[in-house]
């Protein structure tokens, strides 16, 4: 691997930290800020994506959508809270197009604890994403998150 | 130590009495096995999909009806099929696949093997192994095929949404759901082709019994759900219908949306945003659809199985499948028309963000159900009390009431005979 190339991977695995961590400590108003202004964010069952149907679980378009998300997280979506837990790896760097697009999948998991309970798997899945470097940082102009789990433990609420 | 089952003839229950109804209903063992077998095994139809999920001739779809697993097909001749998934010989749940395509069904453990219809057409050594002269094995001469076939379902099938029932008796689908829930079904089903356009699957931690009740009360969404109540799509100050069949167990919520905003029914309503403004309003870009006919929103119950929903452009089946008296898989299948146009699609997939698991005015309605199952479960002597405009059953032209779920229990009283 060249320098450049690893010079790139770590950052790419930075900002999968970032954002793992931001989620995990429940900062969510920071969340629509890892997204491009124009951006894409899915969360898909496997199943529609295998099977090439479009419905997503949550599908937005802009960071405007994320931050009505974050509105309704903590004002409108009446909900049991609980911690998330994200563990991300096989960080995969699979392209960089022309105009400087990062191409890049993970592997992630989510760990759920509700409130007095013990800690459960709450998603697993992969992130297929297209990253950009903008004002100085890497965002992501498309996240898809293509979770396995056949069945969602009753709802999600937080950003995964 | 001893572990004993409740008799459920010991439920305190006053007679005629719909409008309260002991917790133990939700959250009793044996009670949930007799509703298994009196509601989703004799005389009801079951929802198993729709005809789109299985265009081709040996296309399949595995589903549950109750807790029990059971096939749909399309068999070589066009003709739809809905047989149990489990083999006649040895019991195995030989299909495992959620959807596929098939030219026969063959048990993988001795390869027993039907046609798509269920008959049994063939299995190895049934006339044993020759070998040096002597034939070894084999069945018995009076073993005869057509009487090992799989258990076959009576199937029904109206504008494109298939259902079944392992009660070869039950009455005709449009009898089961009486003229004026049947208006409502065609209103959405009116025979145009329909498309898919995907799945959520989420397991809810409540009885099964909660989610019907969930649709077929008008009073939360206008409280629970700030989205419905700020933006105006479901709120107690808009028109609306509740519409039962005779027997109280199907009901429509019909509606149509208003301006949304403050007004009298939005005081003291925590949680009304009077100013929640969407940064993108897309989610919700509605365009009225011709065939709509006035309402902008009818949730319909069919019980004991199916919601379909219209709330404004987007549109899903429910599927309700019980697993135990704690808990139900809750299937949403979304689609839309054949001749959408690419924009109506878009804006059907945008709404779907306020459904399903996640969804804006649905996510909290499967975490209200959860926490509702564990307040019934911590005490065995309590009762719900559902008397909002009055302790009767009736249709009614507004949604200040919980009649329908009265319906519900008079149609449950009466089949249970508790």
């Amino acid at each position: 691997m060249s320098s450049p190339q690893l010079l790139l991977t770590l950052e790419v695995q930075a900002l999968y930290a970032q954002y793992s961590a931001c989620l995990d400590e429940g900062r969510f108003a920071d969340w629509p800020q890892f997204f491009t202004e124009e951006c894409i964010y899915k969360l898909i069952p496997r199943e529609n994506h295998d099977g090439g149907l479009p419905l997503a679980t949550l599908s937005f378009e802009s960071r405007g959508m994320l931050e009505d998300r974050v509105f309704s997280i903590t004002e409108t979506l009446f909900h049991a809270p609980y911690y998330q837990r994200h563990i991300v790896g096989g960080v995969r760097l699979l392209e960089v197009e022309p105009d400087g697009v990062v191409l890049a999948e993970a592997n992630y998991l989510v760990i759920r604890t509700k409130r007095s309970e013990a800690s459960e798997i709450f998603n697993a899945g992969r992130y297929v994403d297209r990253i950009v470097r903008e004002e100085g940082r890497l965002r992501f102009r498309e996240r898809l998150c293509i979770f396995d789990s056949e069945l969602i433990p009753n709802s999600i609420i937080y950003p995964i | 130590m001893s572990c004993v089952e409740s008799d459920t003839t010991q439920i305190p229950w006053a007679a005629d009495e719909v409008s309260r109804v002991p917790y133990r209903v939700y959250a009793d063992v044996q009670l949930h096995r007799q509703e298994l077998d009196r509601f989703f095994y004799r005389g009801h139809w079951c929802y198993v999909g729709l005809e789109a999920e299985v265009p081709q001739p040996g296309n399949f779809k595995r589903t549950r009806i109750g807790e029990r697993s059971v096939i749909l097909v399309r068999n070589n001749d066009g003709t739809l099929h809905v047989v149990e998934n489990h083999c006649a010989h040895r019991g195995v749940q030989f299909c495992q696949a959620n959807f596929g395509s098939v030219r026969s069904f063959i048990c993988p453990y001795h390869q027993w093997n039907y046609d798509l219809t269920g008959n049994l057409t063939g299995l190895p050594f049934r006339r044993g192994v020759r070998r040096g002269g002597v034939v070894q094995g084999g069945l018995p001469a009076d073993f005869r095929l057509e009487e090992h076939g799989l258990t076959k379902l009576k199937v029904a099938s109206r504008n494109g949404v298939v259902f079944a029932s392992f009660d070869h008796a039950t009455e005709s689908l449009a009898q089961y759901l009486g003229a004026d829930v049947l208006g409502y079904f065609d209103r959405v089903f009116d025979g145009r082709a329909l498309t898919v356009l995907g799945y959520s699957r989420q397991r809810i931690p409540g009885n099964w019994k909660l989610m019907q009740e969930n649709i077929k009360d008008p009073y939360h969404p206008g409280l629970l759900h700030t989205w419905f109540v700020t933006f105006g799509l479901w709120r107690a100050d808009q028109e609306a219908k509740m519409v039962m069949d005779a027997r109280g167990r199907h009901a429509c919520m019909i509606s149509r949306r208003n301006a949304g905003g403050a007004a009298s029914v939005t005081e003291g309503v925590s949680s009304f945003k009077e100013s929640m403004k969407l940064r993108d309003p897309r989610v919700l870009d509605v365009v009225s659809e011709p065939w709509w006919g006035g309402p902008t929103v009818v949730m319909t119950t069919i019980f004991p199985s199916l919601i379909v929903q219209q709330q404004v452009n987007s549109l899903s089946t429910r599927q309700i499948i019980p697993h135990g008296e704690n808990a139900f898989d809750f299937v949403w299948t979304h689609f839309g028309f054949a001749d959408d146009t690419p924009e109506m699609t878009r804006r059907r997939l945008r709404q779907a963000n306020l459904f399903g698991p996640a969804g804006y005015v649905s996510a909290d309605d499967g975490e209200v159900i959860e926490m509702a199952q564990a307040g019934m479960r911590q005490d065995p002597h309590g009762a719900t009390v559902s008397q909002l405009d009055g302790r009767d059953v009736r249709n009614t032209e507004h949604m200040v009431t919980e009649t329908l779920i009265r319906g519900l229990y008079r149609y449950y009283r009466e089949v249970m005979q508790l």
